[in-house]
C-alpha cells in the first residue's frame, strides 16, 4: 500500500505535464512567401506535426484555358509564376508544338533556352533574397535583389517587359535578339559571376548562416524521390536527375553544363545546389549567345502555325527553376484546348512539408520551407 | 513702492552655496536646470511682483528650497531629453549605416534623414490604440509600461562624465545591471498576457535568452569591478585613466562582453524574442500604435545603455589618453557619447552581416563559449591582480 | 515479388515486361524515345503501379490527373524514372457511373495531393486514400468544377 503510493507520486512528478499547441503560420505570416498556411503542432519549440494548407489563390487556371484560343493562353501562362514567367510560357508553347507536330527554327530554340536560364537566375536570386530574410538578415535580401535587377534589365532588352514577359510564341519567339543584346547579356553575366561571390562570401563564410542551414530539413534520397520533391531541393538530397540533361527538350542536349548534386540532404546542400545552378545558367547563357551568333542574323525565329491543333494528346516536361513542371494537352481539333493540365513542382513539394519540418525547431521552419522556394501562383493555379 | 528691476529677481546665485543642493560635487545638468529656473522663476516672480508689489509668492518662488525643487523637475527633463536625443541619433545612424551596407541610401527625409525618426515617432502616436479583446488587460499594460520605464530609467542613469550624472552611487554599475536585467521578466509575463501563441513563444525565448547570457555577463562585470576595486562607475573610469583602458588586459572579456551586450539589447543576431521570420513580431505582436513605438524607443535606449556599459567598463569612459582629463578637458560628455556611437556602429555592422541564431544555439553559445571565456578572463585578471600589475 | 529489379530499364524492356506480366490488363499503345504510352485496366491499376514502382524503379509519380471525356472519365498517370529519364503514361478509363479507383498514394507519397486534387475537381474517388478531402476549393463546395458539365460563363 505504502510503496504503491510512492510509485504513483513518482510517476506523477516525473511526467512533465506539457501540452502541445497548434500554431497557424499563414496566410498573413511573414514567413509564408505567398498565401499559404502551415499548421504546425509544437511541443515546446519543436515541431511534432505539420499540415500545409493551400488553395487561397485557386483561380481555376486550367478550366479557364478551356475557354480560350491557343495564342490567348500565352499571357496567362506568364501569370502562373511571376518570378520565372518565361519558363511556363515556354513549356506551354512546347506542348502545343508537340501536339501540332512541328519543329521550330534552331534560332528560336536557343533564344528560348537563354530566356529560360535568365529566368532561372532571376528566380534563384529571389529565392536567395527570401532565404536571407527568413534567416533574419536583410543584407542578403537587398544584395540578391540588386543582382536580380540586372537580369530584369536583360529581360527588358530582350522583349520589352520586366516580369510578365509574354515572349515565347507557338512556333518560335516574339522577336529576334540583336547584337546590342548579346553585348549587354555577356557583360551582365560576366559581372554577375563575380558579384555572386559577394553573397556567397557573406553566407558561406558566416558560421551562423551555415549552422542555421546545416542539419535541418533532412530527407533521405528514397524518401525525397517518393514524396515527389523535384528540382534543386531534390538534387540537394542526392537524386541525380535533371530534365534538361536526362530528358532534353529544345536544344539542351547541345549545351555543355554540369548538374550539381549533393548527397547531404539538408537545407545547406539545397542552398549550395541552387548557388551552383546559377553559375551553370551563366555558362549556358554564354553558350546560347554564341550559337545564336553562329546561326546568323537573318535566320528565321518564328514559324507560322495553324490556329487549330489536330485532335490528340501531347505532354512535355521541363526543368523549371523550382522543379519539374509538366503540361498535358488534350485537343479535340478545335481552336481551344479540350483540357490543359499543369503539373506544378511546388504543388508536390509543399505537400512534403510535414516530413520536412517534423522534428525541426520552429525557428528552422522558415529556413527549411524557404529551400523549396514557394510560389503560390503555380501551386494553386 | 519703488520699481524693482528684473535683475533684482534673477540673481544667478551659486547653486553650490544653496544649502539644499543635492550633490557633493559639481553637477552640470543640475547647473543648467538651476540656471533655467533662475531665469524662469525670476521672471515669474518679477511679473507677479509688478502686479501685486510686495507679495509673498515672489519671494517664495526664488527662495533656496523652492528653486531647488523646481530645478530638480527641470533636471529630469534635461536628463531625459539628452538620453532621448542620443537614442534618436543612434537610430538615425543605424538606418543610414545599415542602408549603406545594403547598397541603398537609408532614410532621406530632412536633415540627411534624421527627421524621418521624428516623423515615425509622430506617426506611431497618431495610430489607433488597439487592444485585443481577450488579453489580460492589467498585465498587458503594466508589463509594457515596466519594460519601457526600466529602459528609460537606466538610460537616464548612465553618467556621461564626472559632472553629468543623476546619482553617484558607490554601486552604480551593479544597480544599472540589476535594472537592466529586469526587462526579460516583464517580457515573459507580457508574452503570456497577450493571449497570442507567438507572443507566448517570444516571451519564453526572452527568458531562454536571459539565462544564456546573464551569468557570463555578470562574471565579466565582477571581473571589471575586481580590477578597479570598486563598483562605482567613477572609480572604474578613473582607474582606467590611471592605468590603461581595461580592454587591453581584458581583451577576451571585451570581445565577449560586446556580444553579451548585443544579447542584452536584443539586437541581431540575438533578437530571438522578436524573430520576425517565424514569430511575426515575437512578444511585441499584440502591441499596436504608440505602445509599439515606445517599445521600439525602449529597444534603442537599451542598445544605448549596452554600448555605454562597454565604454564605461573597457574603453575608458569619458577619458582620452594623453589629454587633460577631468572636468576641464575636452568636453568629456561628447567624448563619452562618441565612444558610445563607435561601439553602436560595431553593433550595426554585426546586424548587417549576421543572421539570427536559433534558441538552442544561443544557449550553447552562452554556456559553452561565453561562460568559459568569461572565467578565463577572470583568471587573467586575478593573475594580474596577484602579480601586482594592477 | 521475387521478380528481377530493373534499375534503368529501356523503353523496349518496359513494354515487353509490362505486356508479359499483365497480359490483357495493360496494353502498350505506342512508344517513343524515352516515352511509353500504355492503357491499363481499372481493377489492376494498383498491382501495375506496384510493379512499376518496385521492379522497374519508377520512383516518382510526376502527375496524376483526371480528364472528363463526357461519356467516361480518365485517370492519367505519368510515372518517371530517375536513372534514364523514361516516362510511362498510363491511361485508365473509368465508366461514368462508377468513378472509383484504387489509390496509389501509398506507393508514391507524391501522388497524395494529385489524387486529392483530381477528386475535388472531377469527383473521382480514390479508394484507400489517407485523406480524401478538398484541397484547392473550399470544403463547402458541392460540385466538381472541372467536369465538362460545369459550364463557365461564355461557354455555350
Amino acid at each position: 500500500m505504502m510503496s504503491r503510493d510512492i510509485i504513483d507520486v513518482k510517476a506523477e512528478t516525473s511526467a512533465l505535464n506539457t501540452q502541445k499547441m497548434w500554431v497557424i503560420m499563414g496566410p498573413q505570416h511573414p514567413f509564408s512567401h505567398g498565401l499559404w498556411t502551415l499548421k504546425a503542432q509544437l511541443d515546446g519549440e519543436i515541431v511534432v506535426d505539420a499540415e500545409p494548407i493551400i488553395g487561397y489563390l485557386h483561380r481555376g487556371w486550367e478550366k479557364e484555358c478551356e475557354n480560350r484560343t491557343y495564342p490567348k493562353i500565352i499571357p496567362m501562362a506568364d501569370r502562373l509564376c511571376y518570378a520565372a514567367s518565361m519558363t511556363y510560357t515556354h513549356l506551354y508553347c512546347m506542348t502545343v508544338e508537340k501536339a501540332l507536330g512541328i519543329d521550330i527554327p534552331e534560332k528560336a530554340k536557343y533564344i528560348r533556352i537563354m530566356a529560360d536560364e535568365i529566368c532561372r537566375i532571376q528566380s534563384h536570386l529571389m529565392w536567395l533574397a527570401a532565404v536571407g530574410t527568413d534567416l533574419g538578415n536583410l543584407t542578403v535580401f537587398l544584395w540578391a535583389m540588386r543582382e536580380r535587377e540586372f537580369f530584369m534589365d536583360l529581360n527588358v532588352r530582350m522583349c520589352g517587359a520586366r516580369m510578365t514577359t509574354n515572349f515565347p510564341r507557338i512556333g518560335g519567339v516574339r522577336n529576334d535578339i540583336d547584337d546590342e543584346f548579346a553585348m549587354f547579356a555577356t557583360r551582365c553575366v560576366e559581372r554577375f559571376e563575380k558579384a555572386l561571390w559577394d553573397i556567397i562570401a557573406m553566407v558561406d563564410d558566416s558560421s551562423i548562416f551555415v549552422s542555421r542551414m546545416k542539419g535541418t530539413g533532412i530527407l533521405t534520397r528514397e524518401r525525397c524521390a517518393n514524396l515527389g520533391i523535384t528540382g534543386p531541393a531534390m538534387r540537394g538530397t542526392g537524386v541525380d536527375f535533371d530534365v534538361r540533361r536526362d530528358d532534353p527538350y529544345d536544344n539542351y542536349d547541345q549545351m555543355d553544363f554540369v548538374v550539381p548534386v549533393l548527397k547531404d540532404g539538408d537545407s545547406y546542400s539545397r542552398y549550395r545546389v541552387r548557388i551552383e545552378e546559377m553559375f551553370q545558367s551563366c555558362k549556358i547563357i554564354k553558350q546560347a549567345l554564341q550559337k545564336v551568333k553562329a546561326i546568323g542574323r537573318n535566320a528565321p525565329y518564328r514559324l507560322k502555325v495553324p490556329s487549330k491543333v489536330p485532335a490528340g494528346r501531347a505532354f512535355m516536361r521541363m526543368e523549371d527553376p523550382r522543379g519539374e513542371s509538366m503540361m498535358y494537352l488534350v485537343s479535340d481539333g478545335s481552336e481551344k484546348p479540350y483540357r490543359l493540365k499543369v503539373r506544378s513542382p511546388i504543388f508536390v513539394n509543399v505537400s512534403a512539408a510535414k516530413p520536412l519540418v517534423q522534428g525541426c525547431r520552429i525557428a528552422d521552419v522558415p529556413a527549411v520551407m524557404a529551400m523549396i522556394d514557394m510560389c503560390l501562383g503555380e501551386t494553386d493555379r | 513702492m519703488a520699481y524693482s528691476s528684473i535683475l533684482d529677481w534673477i540673481q544667478f546665485r551659486d547653486m553650490m552655496a544653496n544649502p539644499f543642493y543635492p550633490y557633493d560635487t559639481y553637477n552640470l545638468p543640475f547647473d543648467i536646470s538651476y540656471k533655467l529656473w533662475e531665469i524662469l522663476g525670476g521672471l515669474i516672480a518679477w511679473l507677479v511682483n509688478l502686479i501685486i508689489p510686495g507679495n509673498g509668492l515672489s519671494t517664495w518662488l526664488i527662495s533656496d528650497e523652492v528653486s531647488n525643487a523646481f530645478a530638480l523637475i527641470l533636471f529630469m527633463v534635461v536628463i531625459f531629453l539628452v538620453a532621448f536625443v542620443v537614442t534618436l541619433l543612434s537610430l538615425w545612424m543605424e538606418r543610414k549605416v545599415l542602408g549603406r551596407l545594403m547598397d541603398r541610401r537609408g532614410t532621406m527625409i530632412g536633415l540627411k534623414g534624421f527627421l524621418q525618426n521624428v516623423a515615425d515617432g509622430l506617426k506611431t502616436f497618431m495610430k489607433e490604440n488597439v487592444i485585443p479583446r481577450r488579453v489580460d488587460k492589467m498585465t498587458y499594460m503594466w508589463t509594457v509600461s515596466l519594460v519601457i520605464g526600466t529602459s528609460v530609467l537606466i538610460a537616464c542613469m548612465i553618467p556621461l562624465s564626472e559632472r553629468w550624472y543623476v546619482v553617484s552611487y558607490g554601486t552604480g554599475l551593479l544597480i544599472i545591471m540589476a535594472i537592466f536585467a529586469l526587462a526579460p521578466f516583464f517580457i515573459l509575463v507580457s508574452g503570456w498576457a497577450q493571449n497570442n501563441k507567438y507572443s507566448l513563444i517570444g516571451g519564453m525565448r526572452a527568458a531562454e535568452l536571459m539565462i544564456s547570457y546573464e551569468v557570463p555577463m555578470l562574471i565579466m562585470i565582477a571581473t571589471t569591478c575586481l580590477m578597479a576595486g570598486s563598483f562605482s562607475i567613477f572609480d572604474i573610469v578613473n582607474m582606467q585613466g590611471d592605468t590603461v583602458w581595461f580592454f587591453i588586459p581584458q581583451i577576451i572579456g571585451f570581445i565577449t562582453f560586446i556580444f553579451c551586450a548585443t544579447a542584452e539589447a536584443e539586437r541581431v543576431p540575438f533578437d530571438i524574442a522578436e524573430a520576425e521570420a517565424e514569430l511575426v513580431e515575437g512578444w511585441q505582436t499584440e502591441y499596436a500604435g504608440m505602445k509599439w513605438g515606445l517599445i521600439m524607443l525602449a529597444d534603442y535606449l537599451r542598445g544605448y545603455v549596452s554600448c555605454a556599459m562597454v565604454v564605461i567598463m573597457y574603453l575608458g569612459g569619458w577619458l582620452i589618453p594623453f589629454a587633460s582629463d577631468g572636468i576641464n578637458g575636452l568636453l568629456p560628455e561628447v567624448v563619452f557619447l562618441t565612444k558610445v556611437w563607435i561601439v553602436f556602429f560595431a553593433m550595426v555592422i554585426l546586424r548587417g552581416a549576421l543572421a539570427r541564431v536559433r534558441t538552442d544555439q544561443i544557449v550553447n553559445i552562452g554556456w559553452k563559449v561565453f561562460m568559459p571565456l568569461s572565467v578565463v578572463n577572470l583568471a587573467v585578471v586575478l593573475l594580474l591582480k596577484f602579480g601586482g600589475v594592477f | 515479388m521475387a521478380d528481377e529489379i530493373y534499375q534503368a530499364p529501356s523503353v523496349q524492356e518496359i513494354s515487353d515486361l509490362l505486356t508479359d506480366k499483365f497480359s490483357g490488363k495493360v496494353e502498350i499503345t505506342r512508344t517513343a524515345e524515352r516515352r511509353v504510352y500504355a492503357k491499363a485496366e481499372k481493377d489492376s491499376i494498383y498491382e501495375v503501379c506496384r510493379y512499376i514502382h518496385d521492379n522497374l524503379t519508377f520512383e516518382q509519380a510526376t502527375s496524376i490527373m483526371g480528364n472528363d471525356m463526357k461519356d467516361h472519365m480518365e485517370v492519367i498517370y505519368h510515372l518517371s524514372n530517375y536513372f534514364t529519364g523514361v516516362m510511362i503514361e498510363l491511361t485508365v478509363k473509368l465508366p461514368a457511373d462508377d468513378l472509383h479507383i484504387r489509390s496509389v498514394a501509398e506507393i508514391w507519397g507524391g501522388g497524395d495531393w494529385h489524387e486529392r486534387e483530381t477528386y475535388e475537381l472531377f469527383g473521382i474517388i480514390f479508394d484507400g486514400h489517407p485523406k480524401l478531402k478538398r484541397l484547392l476549393t473550399p470544403d463547402t463546395y458541392e460540385f466538381y468544377p472541372f467536369r465538362k458539365s460545369y459550364k463557365l460563363r461564355g461557354q455555350e
